[in-house]
């Protein structure tokens, strides 16, 4: 969107003295996106000792560092030379990750609101929702948040203008382009439309995250029935 | 093993180690010590490792027992220790016997004690770390505070633990109700306005009573952007200060997000997260534009104790 160089190359900036991060162009794209992930990538295979994070986003890599141990003159080189390569191809999309959604009712308790934006039925918003293959562009938020893009123009509503105190965890929410899961129950202000019987993070999984960045989402929605069968969880009337 | 148990918890008492480092792609905050120097120092002093889990105590002490004899080291703010009716000297090694109360007193100075016991709390690890992420409910007592009644494990008085009375010199000179920092103008210092950036170097800010372990939301004059006030959601280091469309900074500090959505015109340098790590809702801070050269001196001067063991 809005940039000091959005036209520009990739640029490596500093935030203090021990983090580099390496800013493609301010835009959300998947082609934008897989190249900060190839970048995440690189400096991971490349071990440098004293890193600590990389932390790849929708278009940019922040790689956070023990500044007694990195040689950052050597690690900025690396970031420059892996920031340069075009955009990874040959890279398979993977194949959608379904994950079930009851929507609307006590789950969903924003639905009619979009609908009403959206100027069409819930069941066309569902509809739309549940039409797009998402890709996970980033992690962030609170541990195992995924953000999902791009939803359909028509259903892409800004979040609350005052957020929940409290979003029940699995919550399925849109915050303009950006759809996304509650994995816990934090205050948050996305429009709620459902709910999903899936666990987002679980630290009893050897990968405690159900979604990581680059993957591909599919909702499909469930029935109430089908949610309290699948979570062991009562739903709602 | 031995145990310490917890009487009274003080205002926020939390476990704390160097922090969950690498998971911050999967949204899991870092956490660990608000001031990890002092969290290093009090592990040095008394012959653990720096890795080892201390007890970061906020502001107002606990109080708790000692179920066995151990030694102990009290690091950071000096927050009036004393064990039973003894006064307990800071930084350094003291020996507690079995029973023996410890309990803090009146706030002389800084924000943030660090207790260190031998070989550290005894927590288990969570995603590699025993530091407590509040807003994650992650590590430390089930995620959460300590609360009276807690009982945590250490280890036992003996082995290569150093003795008592041995004593080093505090990191630095505690802030009292307030203290300026160093910054590195950006990530996104284009973000501003000139005028921006010479407000931030010459202004003194108040540390707001809304602020926690996750930031300090400071109150002072505006931060102008140049550009509005939203960025596509990016990483959110340790000390940066990241500016909403109010135009009143906030800095990101131990227990915040993984990322955010607004610009960020300065970071704290590495060096002085022990000056802010020790302030509190009501002190002031203010903000020096430095150089990169000089960051690199003051982390130099800053790891001087640490070299020399």
């Amino acid at each position: 969107m809005r940039g000091p160089r959005a036209k520009a190359g990739p640029r490596i900036v500093g935030a203090g003295d021990s983090t580099l991060i390496v800013e493609f162009e301010a835009r959300v794209s998947p082609a934008v996106n897989a190249r900060a992930l190839a970048v995440a990538r690189a400096i991971a295979a490349a071990g440098f000792a004293g890193v600590r994070d990389i932390v790849p986003t929708y278009c940019s890599v922040a790689v956070s560092f023990d500044p007694l141990r990195t040689d950052v003159t050597a690690l900025g080189a690396a970031l420059e030379e892996a920031a340069a390569r075009p955009a990874p191809r040959g890279r398979r999309t993977p194949a959608p990750i379904e994950i079930p959604v009851c929507y609307g009712g006590t789950f969903g308790p924003d639905l009619p609101e979009v609908a009403r934006r959206a100027g069409c039925p819930e069941e066309e918003v569902v509809r739309l929702h549940t039409a797009r293959v998402y890709r996970v562009y980033m992690l962030g938020f609170v541990p195992g948040f995924a953000y999902l893009g791009r939803v359909d123009d028509r259903i892409a509503v800004p979040r609350h203008a005052t957020p929940r105190v409290r979003v029940p965890a699995r919550s399925v929410g849109i915050a303009g382009f950006q759809t996304g899961i509650y994995p816990t129950e934090t205050p948050g202000g996305w429009q709620l439309i459902g709910r999903t019987p899936l666990e987002p993070f679980d630290l009893g999984r050897a990968q405690p995250c159900l979604l990581q960045a680059g993957d591909a989402v599919r909702f499909v929605p469930i029935s109430a029935g089908e949610f309290a069968r699948l979570s062991g969880e009562a739903a709602p009337a | 093993m031995g145990a310490i148990r917890i009487i009274r918890p003080g205002l926020l008492t939390t476990v704390q180690d160097l922090g969950r480092w690498g998971y911050q792609a999967q949204g899991v905050p870092v956490g660990g010590p608000m001031d990890p120097y002092a969290h290093r120092l009090a592990n040095l002093i008394l012959g653990n490792a720096e890795t080892a889990a201390t007890l970061e105590i906020t502001l107002i002490g606990p109080e708790l027992v000692f179920e066995q004899d151990a030694r102990f080291v009290v690091a950071g703010a000096d927050l009036s220790p004393r064990l039973g009716d003894r006064a307990v000297p800071m930084h350094t090694v003291c020996a507690a016997p079995a029973g023996a109360v410890l309990a803090f007193g009146a706030r002389r100075g800084g924000a943030r004690a660090y207790l260190a016991v031998p070989d550290g709390i005894q927590v288990p690890p969570v995603l590699g770390s025993r530091a407590t992420q509040l807003v994650s409910a992650m590590g430390g007592v089930e995620g959460r505070a300590l609360r009276a009644g807690d009982r945590l494990e250490i280890g036992t008085a003996g082995g290569a633990h150093a003795p008592p009375g041995r004593s080093r010199r505090a990191i630095v000179a505690l802030p009292a109700r307030g203290a300026v920092v160093r910054v590195l103008p950006g990530p996104q210092a284009g973000y501003f306005t000139d005028a921006a950036m010479a407000t931030l170097g010459a202004s003194r800010y108040t540390i707001t009573t809304r602020s926690d372990r996750m930031g300090y939301r400071l109150d002072g004059p505006r931060l102008e952007h140049a550009r509005g006030a939203d960025i596509i959601s990016d990483a959110t280091p340790l000390g940066v200060l990241q500016v909403p469309a109010s135009g009143q900074p906030i800095l990101l500090m131990a227990d915040r997000q993984t990322a955010g959505g607004y610009p960020k015109i300065a970071t704290l340098i590495t060096a002085d997260l022990a000056i802010a790590g020790q302030l509190a809702p009501g002190d002031w801070i203010g903000f020096e534009i430095c150089s990169p050269r000089q960051a690199v001196a003051a982390l130099i001067e800053r790891e001087r104790p640490f070299v020399q063991g």
